[in-house]
């Protein structure tokens, strides 16, 4: 359980550079699958629309996932998140083409706490619009 | 429909406990496109310090609702699931999850309440092994659109 990054070169204000995550309709599929969320606002057109959504929407969970995917890339380990959380201020449209959406996600190092811990503030973007907001993980570094 | 307040403080156990298996694990990092071989590869894992592969940070959602979807869909809570999106969501870590853990989840109500023509409703699990061993508490609010209007 060894994170990769050491707590002592890591400085507040340090910037994560940005990652780029794709998310087609097949990948919202899988995603239903995997988590057991088959809410049809998530695969179904004529149902999302239905209900009033401007098309089929992403996971919120799936969004998260690729924060996480962001934070645990950089620290080395997994295991070494130990507390994540985000509120999802808007919605991830995903349309029924090869492009899909684009969910761009950066950090920075918020906070040192004891322990090696840090607190990493993250920011994610899809089509201009913040999908993310108070995103914070607590990362135990080496 | 407003929900039904009454629900704040009601508790929920999952009917049986969870089996984390490195299948799952394998499935739902290819669902999120995450390739980290320390979720696919049991040799890496333990390379890395771990018993077992290790569950990405967010994997819980797959089984800490599941008391909590039995209020969802209880009629007396006065909730339409159609207008449901996911507010907030947390996990908080007293140790990784990772294949072969054995884990049971409670569910608590914790937060009903309105904001603005929409209504939230908070839950707590708490996550332990079958032995009582705590590994992670989530948090997820849900938001019912225009539950309030």
């Amino acid at each position: 359980m060894t994170a990769t990054v050491s707590y002592d070169e890591v400085e507040v204000g340090q910037e994560i550079p940005a990652a780029e995550y794709r998310v087609r309709r097949v990948n919202l599929v899988m995603y239903a699958g995997a988590s057991g969320d088959f809410n049809p606002i998530h695969w179904n057109e004529r149902f999302a629309k239905a209900v009033g959504l401007p098309d089929v929407i992403a996971h919120g969970m799936y969004t998260m996932a690729q924060g996480g995917r962001f934070v645990t890339d950089w620290a080395g380990d997994p295991a070494a998140v130990v507390d994540y959380g985000v509120r999802f201020s808007s919605m991830v449209v995903v349309p029924d083409d090869d492009e899909g959406a684009t969910i761009t996600v950066s950090g920075v190092v918020e906070e040192k706490l004891d322990d090696k811990r840090v607190v990493v503030g993250l920011t994610a973007r899809a089509d201009d619009a913040k999908v993310l907001s108070r995103a914070r993980a607590v990362v135990q570094l080496a | 429909m407003a929900l039904n307040r009454d629900f704040v403080g009601r508790t929920y156990a999952s009917s049986a406990p969870y089996e984390v298996s490195r299948v799952k694990i394998r499935e739902f990092a290819a669902a999120i496109g995450d390739a980290n071989p320390i979720y696919r590869d049991k040799e890496a894992a333990r390379a890395a310090g771990h018993p077992d592969v290790v569950a990405p940070p967010t994997f819980p959602i797959v089984f800490s609702l599941q008391g909590g979807s039995e209020a969802l869909v209880d009629p007396d809570l006065g909730l339409n699931i159609a207008m449901v999106v996911h507010g907030e969501q947390r996990f908080e870590y007293t140790r990784p999850v990772h294949a072969g853990d054995e884990l049971v989840t409670r569910s608590t109500i914790t937060d009903i309440r309105s904001a603005g023509r929409n209504e939230l409703m908070t839950i707590r699990s708490e996550v332990t092994t079958v032995s009582g061993e705590p590994v992670c508490t989530t948090y997820n609010t849900i938001v019912e659109r225009g539950g309030a209007a």
